[in-house]
């Protein structure tokens, strides 16, 4: 005879183990089974204590032309100023939030086109520093690898991500790659028409 | 001061930046005792978070102790040693109004679809984080809570995220008396989930991973069958036969951007950015749960489009509920949690390394080497 399963008739499933035997095995167990005893039931409170003294908050003081959404109707009172935009980067991220909205795909691809171009801004500037922007922090990634025991916890074991974990090097030191290349070819092209 | 710097992709260091300065009369500065590396750090370390710029200094997950308040906090004083919150929230908008504190609309100027995270990106704001030795913290009469007496360090840096996140992502699911949960991923989000889905009467709890250490620890911390999707040939038909193919009644989704399991849907969104991340768990969740079912989403994507298999999740009728955690709400009954025993965040530490040595200690995390599930950061400060 086939046999029947579960979804093909209307009964519920038993429960495997019983409400008293989950309570002895699980210490808390049902002590929020009310949605009541949960925090974030109902999803919405309205006039929950806050702490909030004010209407609106005081306005931050602006000290350089703040980037914004343009979905926002106004500057928000409050802000990060890290890291303010510069350079051909902040251009290109200016004009990501000046023209597209956060619903359109080029906002977010000039964006992060913006954080590659500042990054290899950096590190192109770290090499006139004391401490040089290296493709690889190679110190720290030995130091984990030998701490961490990096051969040990990667093969023999049951992972999905060792499949793809070498292609981080490639991803980071593609860029480098390309750009020394480009470099080495503008320089010959420039000193080939001396 | 030393802070945790942004490089660029897979490249930070510890430099010397300026002591953070009072922006605005509600604001705090908090000289940081301990901080911890999330699992959702490790999408900035990769370059995955559009507007990640150079020179910032990532960690929402910090507690500390009071250095300077502004002239408007009624709230704090100097010395007292607070938790704060990952979200940057007002407490007076609209949103935060109604308890939606991480969708506040009066901290980010950058995007309107998520609130204010320290240290996250020039999406969420704009703010530096917590892993230095000093942190501006906006709204300090809102957000920061002395820490109780009897709470340790190591349990009230883990409840500014990881623990009320996993909490959260249970409730997300909705779970009633004796449901089967499903949820994927056994970082700190998914051990906290697993662990919180009993409390609220869970029947059944299965924990899906592919690291079999953090599945070991599904079993010890939060008492949950585990499947390691790398023995199975299809997670989805493995789901439907433990239930009897009926599918779970609640699935959650503890991991976000960088799910593994799915080669193409990894090499387009971790490692080629063409999507906001990897949903491949989210897929998972959703094809495993039963019909009628609820998927709860506590993993943190990226603002671009994923290829998520929304016609499933249509034609089965889910309820799919998801946010970023409103963590201060959370509180209260976390703590009785804690104190009851019913929650134990410091057994999900793995490592606690000084602040210089954070380069080593993301590569480490992200690389999943010795048996890593939860990192711990020190300021010399502190």
């Amino acid at each position: 005879m086939t046999e029947v399963h579960r979804p093909y008739v209307a009964d519920k499933p038993a429960q495997r183990e019983t409400n008293e035997q989950l309570r002895a095995r699980i210490p808390g167990w049902g002590v929020d089974l009310d949605p009541q005893d949960r925090p974030g039931y109902p999803r919405e409170q309205p006039g929950i204590e806050t702490g909030a003294h004010w209407e609106l908050p005081e306005r931050q003081e602006e000290t350089y032309p703040r980037e914004r959404s343009i979905e926002h109707g106004m500057l928000p009172p409050v802000f990060g100023t890290v890291a303010p935009l510069h350079g051909v980067s902040g251009a290109i991220k200016r004009y990501a939030y000046a023209r597209y909205s956060e619903g359109r795909l080029a906002h977010w691809l000039l964006l992060i086109v913006g954080d590659r171009v500042e990054a290899f801004g950096a590190h192109v500037r770290s090499f006139a520093t004391l401490h040089p922007d290296l493709p690889v922090k190679v110190g720290a990634v030995v130091a984990a690898e030998v701490h961490g025991e990096g051969l040990r916890s990667r093969f023999g074991q049951r992972r999905s991500d060792v499949k793809h974990q070498w292609l981080d090097p490639v991803v980071v030191l593609a860029p480098w790659v390309v750009s020394g290349w480009v470099g080495y070819r503008l320089t010959k092209a420039v000193l080939g028409r001396r | 001061m030393q802070a945790m710097v942004y490089r660029g992709p897979f490249k930070i260091r510890v430099e010397e930046k300026d002591v953070p300065r009072i922006e605005h009369p509600n604001d705090a500065i908090i000289r940081v005792a301990l901080a911890a590396i999330c699992g959702s750090d490790l999408h900035l370390y990769h370059g995955m978070m559009p507007d990640t710029r150079i020179g910032t200094t990532f960690g929402h997950e910090f507690i500390g102790v009071v250095h300077e308040v502004g002239s408007s906090v009624q709230h704090l004083k100097v010395g007292d040693r607070v938790m704060v919150p990952f979200n940057v929230y007002c407490g007076s908008c609209y949103f935060c109004a109604r308890g939606l504190y991480s969708n506040c609309h009066n901290v980010n100027p950058n995007a309107t679809a998520v609130g204010g995270i320290y240290g996250y990106s020039h999406t969420t704001g704009g703010y530096d984080g917590g892993q230095a030795e000093y942190v501006r913290v906006p709204f300090a009469d809102v957000g920061p809570t002395i820490i109780p007496d009897w709470m340790a360090d190591e349990d009230a840096v883990l409840l500014t995220d990881a623990v009320a996140t996993g909490y959260f992502g249970a409730e997300l699911g909705g779970i009633r008396e004796g449901d089967t949960v499903v949820v994927f991923g056994a970082g700190p989000v998914g051990l906290v989930a697993a662990r919180s889905a009993w409390l609220m009467g869970a029947g059944r709890v299965i924990v899906v991973d592919h690291l079999d250490y953090r599945l070991e620890k599904a079993r010890e911390f939060a008492y949950a069958e585990t499947l390691n999707f790398t023995q199975v040939d299809d997670v989805v038909v493995f789901m439907k036969q433990t239930t009897d193919y009926l599918g779970a009644d609640v699935a959650i989704d503890a991991v976000g951007a960088e799910a593994d399991g799915d080669l193409v849907q990894t090499l387009t969104s971790s490692k080629l950015k063409m999507q906001g991340g990897s949903p491949t768990a989210l897929n998972w969740a959703i094809d495993s749960v039963r019909k009628g079912g609820t998927v709860g989403v506590a993993g943190a994507y990226g603002p671009v489009f994923s290829a998520v298999k929304f016609g499933d999740a249509m034609n089965k009728g889910l309820t799919l509920r998801m946010n970023q955690t409103p963590v201060k709400r959370e509180w209260p009954r976390l703590f009785e949690h804690v104190r009851n025993g019913y929650l134990v965040p410091h057994e999900i530490v793995t490592h606690r390394v000084p602040l210089s040595e954070i380069p080593e200690a993301y590569h480490l995390f992200s690389a999943k080497l010795d048996n890593c599930i939860k990192v711990l950061v020190e300021p010399a400060a502190a």
